[in-house]
């Protein structure tokens, strides 16, 4: 962990704390999230975690950027990992099927797995969620298998399902509505991710672990699941 | 005055329900939102004598967005000259009006600028999402109807407050409206590091023309290309007027629907006041990126902020 602080905005401060990508760095990032809100108290607007930074947007009618800057080097000085093991596991029920899933062949055969193969290595992780964004409540989980990785799809979507699963190179997320989006959809949960989100309450957050677990279409129905066909919808 | 209510009686392309905007929900995955040209915004809500950040309407273009008054009703327009007419009689903004009961205000297009705010007395009725009123397509959050669409025809627009203390705008309000060519301040920072030395001098020391590809998210800018050593980047937070420069090297300005993370390296972001003069540019405007510090922008942005205290 290397601190470094770079202005971001006229009011907003980049906290940078490491430079690749691993699960590792959410304790750190936790436990800055926590000591940047006590630090800045009621002078803090906005501050948004990611997978190596935190953005602090701060209020400058309360405190001056030189303020600001201090504050933020002060809060982070004897910096300790948070305790990883107050992330929440959620376990999500997915329903795989190459209807509301059309990347699931390819992505299977990528890999040289077998469809149920797949789905099974796809369940068989505890997901790190490393940040929220995008879309309210969508976040950004890994870090999938490497031989699941899977590129974009070179042209995107004009409309991806509400609940609809996908991978990204070793990233896999939820869409928690209906918006475009380029990534290989394996299957779809009925878990109302956007309607956590919309009351403030989203149903993970940074630091948490997801894993998800295959049901049967009638499973997918009982809870509400909308089977129309993801292709249909474009 | 009694409470009356407002019919749209036709829907232009795009009038959205703005207040200031959503904040402390960025680590939601929750954009910003809020009126893009706040300090247009401020002006209607100060010229009503309302609390400063009412909920407004953001009328977009105009579009011939047509609204029939059910009673007597005084309301203030700022911002852009959308060639406002009450039934048919040119209607000057930057002032309190009122509009009597059968009148129908329309909204034609823009003679200059882009975005007009009405507001109403109290600030507009619209239930709260998040702590705002912000209407955000994207999301579909906010709005009249919690569904993040802008006016439909048809839809009733009802407000906060019964009377009003009408104001008159001083003659150096300043509002933000775009001249032949715009000065945009810009503090400079993040991946500004990253760029090369003809990059950053191309930044600063040639026009950038707005483009067409402009909306609530990002507006872009077209030029001659900059150009990052930057080879991927991990997405991290960004701020309201960060200037982006995705491959193609033509900067995105992020304004307030932005996602509130993003990958691409940034040189900087605009200050608040530079958004609010972008916000109201026309596509094929020129403007001029002129760098400034993050304390001399905060010396601005407090003294703006003073006029309405």
């Amino acid at each position: 962990m290397k601190l470094r602080l770079e202005t971001a905005a006229m009011d907003a401060l980049t906290v940078r704390l490491f430079d690749v990508i691993d699960e590792r760095n959410m304790a750190w990032i936790m436990a800055a999230d926590t000591a940047l809100r006590h630090a800045f108290g009621d002078a803090l607007i906005d501050l948004v975690p990611s997978y190596t930074t935190l953005l602090i947007h701060y209020d400058c009618r309360a405190m001056a950027f030189v303020e600001a800057t201090s504050l933020a080097r002060d809060a982070l000085k004897d910096l300790q990992p948070a305790d990883t093991q107050n992330g929440q596991l959620h376990e999500i029920p997915v329903w795989y099927d190459e209807s509301v899933g059309p990347e699931l062949p390819q992505v299977a055969k990528r890999a040289g797995l077998s469809v149920e193969q797949l789905i099974e290595r796809h369940c068989g992780h505890d997901y790190c969620v490393f940040a929220l964004g995008f879309a309210p409540g969508y976040g950004f989980m890994g870090l999938v298998d490497e031989d699941l990785a899977t590129p974009r799809l070179k042209t995107p979507r004009r409309r991806v399902a509400a609940g609809s699963v996908g991978i990204a190179d070793r990233q896999t997320a939820i869409y928690p509505l209906l918006s475009p989006g380029g990534w290989n959809i394996l299957g779809r949960t009925a878990v109302p991710l956007f309607e956590y989100a919309r009351r403030g309450e989203p149903l993970f957050r940074p630091g948490d672990k997801v894993r998800f677990m295959s049901i049967s279409k009638a499973e997918f129905e009982a809870a509400g699941g909308d089977t129309t066909p993801l292709e249909e919808r474009a | 005055m009694s409470q009356g209510s407002i019919t749209v009686k036709q829907a232009g392309p795009l009038a959205l329900i703005q207040d200031a905007g959503r904040f402390g929900v960025g680590h939601l995955g929750v954009t910003q939102s809020g009126a893009a040209d706040w300090i247009s915004f401020r002006w209607a809500n100060w010229l009503l004598g309302n609390p400063i950040n009412s909920a407004a309407l953001e009328i977009v273009m105009g579009g011939n967005l047509t609204l029939e008054a059910g009673s007597d009703v005084c309301l203030a327009l700022a911002g852009a000259d959308l060639d406002a007419r009450i039934d048919g009689e040119p209607l000057a903004p930057n002032a309190c009006f009122t509009l009597k009961a059968g009148q129908c205000l329309t909204f034609r297009q823009p003679r200059a600028g882009l975005r007009a705010y009405l507001a109403f007395p109290g600030g507009l009725q619209a239930p709260e999402v998040l702590g705002s009123r912000a209407c955000t397509a994207r999301e579909m959050i906010g709005g009249l109807h919690e569904d993040g669409k802008p006016l439909q025809t048809g839809d009733q627009l009802s407000w906060q407050g019964d009377t009003s203390s009408p104001r008159r705008m001083p003659d150096n309000a300043g509002l933000p409206m775009p001249q032949k060519r715009c000065h945009l301040p810009l503090v400079l920072g993040s991946q500004i590091a990253h760029f090369t030395g003809r990059s950053l001098y191309q930044a600063f020391n040639q026009p950038w023309t707005v483009d067409q590809r402009a909306d609530r998210m990002g507006i872009r800018l077209t030029g001659q290309a900059l150009d990052s050593k930057l080879e991927g980047m991990i997405s991290e937070g960004i701020p309201l007027g960060a200037v982006q420069i995705p491959p193609d090297g033509q900067p995105i300005v992020l304004m307030n629907d932005r996602q509130t993370i993003g990958g691409y390296p940034r040189i900087g972001a605009l200050t608040p006041s530079a958004c609010a003069l972008l916000s109201q540019c026309l596509p094929g405007t020129e403007v001029r990126l002129h760098p400034v510090s993050a304390t001399q922008a905060q010396v601005t942005h407090r003294r703006q902020l003073a006029v309405w205290e």
